[in-house]
């Protein structure tokens, strides 16, 4: 409490103020939200989504959806683990490399790379890579590349040195240090790093979809635009359900390794 | 790890010692199969997601970039443009702050019905059946909020509300709504229980012992995990835009769409100090806290 830099009750005054200038501002017309009207208006537009679209046919273009979200999720986060895995190496500071004199430039890289959402990465690359799943790995790519880099990054200026040491202390090139020390001490916590990571691309990955990145996003945007909302909600539903699958598999892979360890 | 295992040499030259380490890693065939496998499984995901970066050195998609990236600068200043912007960003940090006030008169009531802790009936053992089923109703509930992406629920609020930032606003508060609702019935139910369950053996009201009995015990780490999700929450209000949601996300939706470089440039070097802003703020309100 002593090192506050704020004190408590101007915090508290600042956030109310924050509160009422935002509600002022915007202007949200929330009454006319709850007016019997429009509750009539909004509970026949959620009826419309009561009845899932279930056709073979249909149901057999969401599974193609479905995959494809699912490869770009699993892609988007191998490359990003590839492109961090090399970059995380100039951006460290570890033994046998004391200057580090790329550290600063690569690190303003991550953040850079970090703080542009993926939706937003998409909305880009559609100028340079075009409409379809492509710009939608390359957005899961460069986002999550820029947290990888910096995760990566951490765990190989904090990893023991020991190892590197004893076989640095023979001689040993600094590339086979690498391989042979470093990298064994540091596989499972990279390994478990990417593996949340692919929980949250393929949550993103299903969304990417809505500004034309292809998968279920694109799907859901399409037949909504249409008022197929009955449609809609089988893909609603699909990604859902996808989101579940990989959550469950990504634990399962977890608890495997944490066994085997 | 291996050359642990042999006897110390002495120091020898570098080029001696690469032909001598290599064939004594004796999982190296273990390591090329992975790698073959690893690369066996890729090939399935680069068809799928038509994965063709050539394409994008075609001369047409090159033309295309390299307009696009020579727009970006410089990044654009006139007067009015930035009083869009500013009014832009004022707009997401709005619909943030208002999605996150509605979601919390969502979440509250909602996380006190779901608590255990607060059970009245498990005072004296197992809780009644009831009330077993309604919490668990109740969390199912929150998790379905949740488990729709916010962008999700933009997509479907646009086309009832119509665009603009009530869309957004509503979107977070359904989402934030059930996530906030979730937590804080975990925080509640890990805390020190003992105040809470005293309060209501002795004929204290639920709502009494919630005020008097836990939070007191939870009340930084529940503000702390609130601060935490405005600050997510204006991140997420940026992307909401793209739908349509308002804010500045919508403004740059509008500037990627007409191919305005200039505008783009200023508008992300906007969104990443805003992001930065939200994140010294949360940081600043969370350490007095502790």
């Amino acid at each position: 409490m002593t090192a506050a830099r704020w004190p408590l009750p101007l915090a508290a005054v600042a956030l109310a103020l924050l509160v009422m200038a935002s509600f002022w501002t915007l202007d949200l017309h929330l009454a006319a939200l709850i007016a019997p009207a429009s509750l009539a208006a909004m509970g026949r537009y959620a009826g419309e989504f009561m009845a899932p679209d279930v056709s073979p046919a249909f149901l057999a273009r969401i599974a193609h959806a479905a995959l494809e979200t699912l490869a770009m999720s699993m892609l988007g986060t191998a490359i990003a683990a590839g492109l961090a895995a090399a970059l995380c190496l100039p951006a460290a500071r570890f033994a046998g490399r004391t200057p580090a004199r790329w550290r600063v430039p690569a690190r303003l890289l991550f953040n850079v790379l970090r703080a542009i959402p993926e939706l937003v990465w998409a909305s880009l690359l559609l100028v340079a890579a075009g409409l379809g799943p492509m710009s939608g790995t390359l957005a899961l790519a460069l986002h999550t590349a820029g947290v990888f880099g910096r995760l990566f990054a951490e765990a190989l200026e904090n990893a023991p040195p020991g190892p590197a040491q004893a076989l640095r202390a023979q001689g040993t090139r600094e590339s086979l240090v690498l391989l042979y020390a470093t990298l064994p001490q540091l596989g499972p916590q990279l390994l478990s790093y990417v593996l949340y990571r692919w929980e949250n691309n393929i949550r993103a990955a299903t969304i990417l979809g809505v500004v034309g990145a292809g998968g279920l996003g694109q799907m859901l945007a399409f037949h909504l635009g249409l008022f197929q909302n009955g449609r809609a909600a089988s893909v609603i539903g699909a990604m859902v359900l996808l989101v579940y699958a990989v959550d469950l598999t990504s634990y399962a892979i977890r608890r495997a390794m944490v066994n085997t360890r | 790890m291996i050359p642990t295992t042999q006897p110390v040499q002495p120091a020898v030259g570098k080029a001696s010692h690469r032909v001598r380490v290599a064939p004594r890693d004796p999982a190296a065939r273990l390591r090329w199969v992975g790698l073959a496998v690893a690369f066996a499984l890729l090939w399935p995901l680069l068809v799928t997601t038509e994965f063709a970066p050539w394409k994008m050195l075609e001369p047409r998609s090159l033309h295309a970039s390299a307009h696009f990236l020579a727009g970006l600068l410089p990044p654009a200043t006139e007067p009015g443009f930035l009083a869009r912007v500013a009014a832009g960003a004022w707009q997401t940090i709005a619909i943030a702050t208002c999605g996150t006030a509605l979601a919390l008169l969502l979440a509250v009531p909602l996380a006190l019905c779901a608590t255990a802790t607060l059970s009245i009936s498990r005072l004296a053992g197992r809780m009644a059946p009831l009330s077993f089923g309604v919490r668990q109703a109740l969390r199912g509930a929150m998790v379905a909020l949740r488990t729709v992406p916010e962008l999700v629920w933009a997509l479907l609020l646009v086309r009832v509300v119509g665009l603009g930032p009530t869309a957004g606003v509503l979107a977070i508060a359904l989402t934030y709504g059930g996530m906030l609702g979730k937590v804080y019935a975990e925080i509640l139910e890990s805390v020190d229980s003992h105040a809470a369950r005293t309060l209501l053996a002795n004929g204290g009201g639920r709502l009494q012992a919630f005020t008097h009995g836990l939070l007191p015990e939870a009340a930084p780490e529940l503000t702390s995990y609130t601060v935490y999700r405005w600050e997510c929450a204006i991140r997420s209000s940026v992307v909401l835009g793209f739908v349509g949601a308002g804010g500045l996300g919508q403004e740059l939706d509008n500037a990627l769409k007409m191919l305005a470089g200039g505008e783009v440039t200023t508008m992300l070097i906007v969104f990443v100090a805003l992001v930065a802003g939200a994140d010294w703020v949360s940081a600043g309100l969370r350490r007095v806290l502790q």
